[in-house]
C-alpha cells in the first residue's frame, strides 16, 4: 500500500465501523431485539475487515518510485567531514 | 496502517471500543421505558402457627399471587427476578423483612402469571411477637438487562394480619 492508500483505508475503516454501529443500535432499538443488533454489528465488523486490511490494488494508486538500483550507484552517499570532529573531542 | 497485522490490530480496538459504546447507550435507553406493572396477594389459608422449641413464631400459609409484569420488559432486558417478602415492626426490630417466596421470569410471555403457592421460605420471627400482628406482603422486583444498570422497585400490599392465637 501507497501511503495515500494508508490514508484511505483508515478513513474507510472508522467511517464503515460507525455507520454500522448506528445501523445495529437503530435496527435493535426498533425490532426490540438485542441479537439482531450484535448480529448486525458483528458483520459489519466482518465487511469492514474484508475491505481495509488486506492489501488490495485500489490501495496503491499513487504508488512511490523507488530509485532504480543502477541509478543509485551512480549518485553515492554524501561523506560525513570526519577530522575537524576528532579534534574538538580529544580536547 | 502500515500492515496487514497494523490495520487489524487497528479495526479490532476500534470496533471493540464502539461495541462498548453501543452497550451504554442501550443501557440508557431503558430509561425511556415507563413501566405500569400491578400485582395482587391473596392469603388463602394460614397453615399452622406455632412457637418453637427455641421461642421464636414460625407460620406457614398459602398464598395466591397474580400480576402482570410485563411492561417492565424491554429490549434489554435479560430476565426479571421477583420475591416477595412480608414486612412487619417489632419491639425489637423497627422493620422486620422476611422473604416468603421467589421467581425467574425468563421472557415478557411468562410476566403475566397466576400462581397458588405456600411460602418457599420458612417464616420465622425473631422473638414471639406475631399474634395479631399486621404486616404489609411486598413484591419486589429486579430487572435484569443484558447490559447496563439493574434497576429495583417494588409495589407495597397492606392490610394482612396474624390470628390472634396459634393454630
Amino acid at each position: 500500500m501507497d501511503w495515500q492508500g494508508q490514508k484511505l483505508a483508515e478513513q474507510i475503516m472508522q467511517i464503515m465501523l460507525l455507520v454500522f454501529a448506528v445501523i445495529a443500535l437503530v435496527a435493535g432499538y426498533v425490532l426490540g431485539s438485542f441479537q439482531m443488533m450484535m448480529i448486525i454489528y458483528a458483520g459489519g465488523v466482518t465487511l469492514t475487515a474484508l475491505i481495509t486490511v488486506p492489501n488490495w490494488p485500489f490501495f496503491n494508486c499513487h504508488p512511490l518510485n523507488w530509485l532504480d538500483p543502477n541509478e543509485a550507484e551512480k549518485h553515492p552517499k554524501p561523506q560525513v567531514a570526519v577530522s575537524s570532529k576528532k579534534k574538538g573531542t580529544k580536547k | 496502517m502500515h500492515s496487514f497485522g497494523y490495520r487489524l490490530n487497528g479495526l479490532l480496538t476500534f470496533s471493540l471500543t464502539i461495541l462498548a459504546m453501543m452497550c451504554a447507550i442501550a443501557s440508557l435507553s431503558d430509561n425511556l421505558n415507563t413501566p405500569s406493572p400491578s400485582a395482587e396477594i391473596q392469603i388463602m389459608n394460614i397453615n399452622w402457627f406455632q412457637k418453637q422449641p427455641q421461642g421464636n413464631d414460625e407460620v406457614s400459609l398459602t398464598m395466591n399471587i397474580s400480576a402482570d409484569l410485563q411492561s417492565l420488559f424491554t429490549w434489554n432486558t435479560k430476565q426479571l427476578f421477583i420475591f416477595v417478602s412480608a414486612e412487619y415492626e417489632t419491639p425489637k426490630n423497627s422493620l422486620n423483612q422476611v422473604s416468603l417466596w421467589d421467581a425467574i421470569i425468563p421472557a415478557k410471555e411468562h410476566a403475566k402469571f397466576w400462581i397458588h403457592t405456600s411460602n418457599k421460605y420458612r417464616f420465622v420471627d425473631q422473638g414471639n411477637n406475631l399474634r395479631g400482628k399486621e404486616f404489609n406482603l411486598t413484591l419486589h422486583w429486579h430487572v435484569m438487562p443484558k447490559t447496563g444498570k439493574m434497576f429495583a422497585d417494588k409495589i407495597v400490599l397492606t392490610g394482612y394480619s396474624f390470628p390472634e392465637e396459634y393454630r
